[in-house]
């Protein structure tokens, strides 16, 4: 066995597994980042070069979470909340208590309601492309930490265009470029000239890469991207701080500012996530969703969506798993912020199975992933089965959905909804 | 109701259902067309796909009159690039103008919507802006060169009818040019209304595209606009405008 795994309770996720192939010196820097918190850097002080924009938004997030006792809200709240018009914040924070448990199916009829208002009965299709997996953080739960021993890889322009075409191909229109969080390995200009080849292929080019300064969201921005998805992960500073040992992820606040910067940049939308499983779930979907509320207010042309990622396996520890949110939870969560943000969208990725993709889809969901492969330059294989000429990086984490677009186009479909892989225009 | 006719920019049009562009589906088209008898078809222009995907361009049979629009567009100089980008696609000169600054509530910025209105008209296209029903606005877009104009009934999806009926019944009464009633109606009884009102046109999506059974709910709608049409055409009755008045005349006592 490469990996050796260190028990722990069983209420808790075992992030740390340690590979036989670390250096020493590398090994015992692990361990004394992970059991002595002082060697830690500072999680909540920005590091040289990060840019600070003194934005209200995060206080005004906090403020919210930090009143938030999810126990405090009863049966009558919860109805209270599914007869209003409009969903006040009090009222979500009902919805989202275990208060509303028993009222699932209300709150997905209503959440129904909502997305057919704003939506009608479309669904909205991407694939995710991940260009390199090279990382410089620490974060326990992902398969792309820097102390994971995984086969990395970054794929040149030429690669990078191969997959591009194989993608285009099979119909797809809207692209999601990905890279692990290596600033060294994966340069601003590299993604830019990334973005720039996605433009010949695709109608709508979504970024989730590192956090950058606004003047780089710009530079994006101008290369042709216009959407910036970042996942805050969990919004409890402790628990982050617990989560994320190395590397500029740890520096919390310049990771929430992202989306700002992003809109101050130019870019049209912004996407929004905590992953849910590392800390209380119900306060990082409250925090999730008023980090959305504040923004949409201060940058009302903007537009907004939010993801809902469960913890998932990765490559070497496939003991992680989403703790206490299950699929029942998850679905409360996307009811809840169907109802009070009817206007966001709401995306549901492949980490989740088929058939929970397909019911959702007709509740709250309005975007999926399709044709997906979380790891570097294997698409042609995944694809058309033909094995690549050259090497291929390893996985982020385990996808459940694995359909092609024409299986998850025919299934949208089926579901009487209609699948649209474009709406959009760069302008 | 052969002579009455809908005129826009010089085009005459017998049909005064028009099918939004929000959501659309072969199915749709086809109802739209076949069983509510829609002349015009609005397209939205980043909805067109290039790819091997169903293209609604594909859809739209001869004859049919395609009315692109600027949905995406943040302020006019955006909505300019989009309408010169819908005609080099072919799609004719009709061009409905959609602004927006507001992605919660997805209302028209009347403003620039102006602004746009005045320069695409300069360029030849027949300008058809959809506004939030504000008089001065309106008056503007008559000015501007517009060729309808559009002033939503309530917010955009929402069902709920004409909110802003009052506001409308002004533009008819006071603009010279086609009102077309869009954004909003949620029922053939709420189209039919805003005939009745005056309305040149009603313009319809959701409520269509998610009723249970598209042809018949597009016939619905046809008989709606025909009903309110004739209704306008034919004077209402007294108890239906404005203002209702007692049978007696109140004066009836005056001697001399």
């Amino acid at each position: 066995m490469e990996h050796t795994n260190i028990k722990a309770p069983q209420s808790e996720n075992q992030f740390f597994i340690d590979s036989k192939q670390l250096p020493p010196k590398a090994l015992a820097k692990k361990h004394r980042l992970e059991r002595d918190p002082s060697s830690r850097k500072n999680h909540m002080e920005y590091l040289p070069g990060m840019e600070q924009i003194h934005s209200d938004v995060c206080r005004n997030v906090l403020t919210q979470i930090e009143s938030y006792d999810p126990s405090r809200y009863t049966a009558r709240d919860v109805k209270a909340a599914l007869e209003h018009n409009t969903c006040t914040i009090e009222d979500f924070k009902a919805l989202l208590s275990p208060a509303a448990d028993p009222f699932l199916e209300q709150m997905a009829a209503r959440a129904r309601l909502e997305t057919s208002r704003h939506f009608g009965n479309t669904v909205y299709l991407f694939t995710p492309l991940y260009i390199a997996n090279y990382c410089e953080n620490y974060c326990v739960y992902c398969g792309f930490n820097c102390y994971n021993h995984i086969k990395r890889m970054k794929l040149t322009m030429e690669q990078i265009e191969h997959e591009m075409k194989v993608i285009a191909d099979s119909g797809m229109e809207e692209i999601l470029i990905l890279t692990g969080e290596s600033r060294t390995q994966s340069s601003v200009s590299y993604i830019g000239e990334a973005c720039k080849l996605a433009r010949k292929y695709f109608r709508m080019t979504g970024l989730e890469i590192y956090p950058v300064n606004t003047d780089e969201y710009r530079y994006l921005h101008e290369c042709g991207a216009d959407y910036v998805t970042v996942f805050q992960e969990t919004y409890d500073r402790d628990k982050y701080e617990t989560l994320h040992l190395l590397g500029h992820k740890r520096v919390w606040p310049y990771r929430f500012d992202a989306q700002e910067r992003a809109l101050m940049g130019g870019m049209r939308g912004v996407s929004f996530s905590a992953l849910l499983g590392l800390s209380d779930f119900r306060k990082d979907a409250l925090a999730s969703a008023m980090h959305v509320y504040y923004l949409q207010r201060k940058y009302p042309h903007a537009e907004m969506s939010l993801s809902c990622p469960r913890l998932r396996p990765i490559i070497n520890n496939d003991n992680i798993n989403p703790l206490d949110v299950h699929e029942k939870q998850l679905c409360q969560v996307l009811c809840a912020y169907r109802i009070f943000l009817p206007f966001a969208g709401i995306t549901v990725s492949s980490r989740e199975s088929a058939v929970f993709r397909n019911g959702i889809v007709k509740i709250a969901a309005t975007k999926v992933s399709a044709g997906v492969s979380t790891g570097i330059g294997d698409h042609e294989s995944k694809y058309t089965g033909k094995e690549p000429a050259g090497a291929k990086g390893d996985e982020q984490f385990e996808i459940d959905d694995s359909r092609s677009l024409d299986a998850v186009y025919q299934d949208i479909t089926d579901e009487g909804l209609q699948p649209v892989l474009n709406d959009y225009l760069y302008v | 109701m052969n002579n009455d006719t809908l005129n826009i920019g010089g085009h005459k049009f017998h049909s005064r259902f028009i099918l939004g562009s929000g959501k659309y589906s072969l199915k749709l088209i086809e109802a739209a067309i076949r069983d509510a008898g829609a002349e015009i078809i609005t397209l939205a222009v980043r909805r067109t796909n290039t790819g091997k995907q169903e293209n609604i361009l594909d859809f739209i049979p001869e004859g049919i009159t395609l009315l692109p629009n600027t949905s995406g567009a943040r302020n006019a100089e955006e909505a300019v690039r989009i309408a010169r980008l819908a005609r080099e696609l072919g799609c004719g000169d009709f061009i409905k103008i959609e602004i927006m600054r507001d992605s919660k509530y997805l209302l028209p910025d009347n403003q620039e919507t102006i602004r746009a209105a005045e320069i695409l008209a300069k360029e030849g296209f027949v300008v058809m802006p959809y506004m939030y029903p504000d008089l001065y606005a309106a008056r503007d877009l008559v000015n501007a060169g517009a060729s309808a104009v559009m002033p939503l009934a309530s917010p955009i999806g929402s069902n709920r009818g004409l909110a802003a009926e009052d506001f409308i019944q002004i533009l008819i009464d006071e603009i010279d040019l086609p009102i077309i009633v869009d954004a909003g109606l949620g029922s053939p009884s709420q189209a039919c209304r805003a005939m009745e009102m005056g309305a040149a046109a009603v313009m319809v999506n959701t409520a269509l595209a998610t009723a249970g059974s598209l042809p018949q709910m597009a016939r619905a709608f046809r008989q709606a606009v025909d009903a309110g049409r004739n209704a306008y055409l034919a004077g209402l009755g007294r108890i239906l405008t404005r203002g209702a008045s007692s049978s007696d005349p109140l004066t009836g006592f005056l001697r001399d």
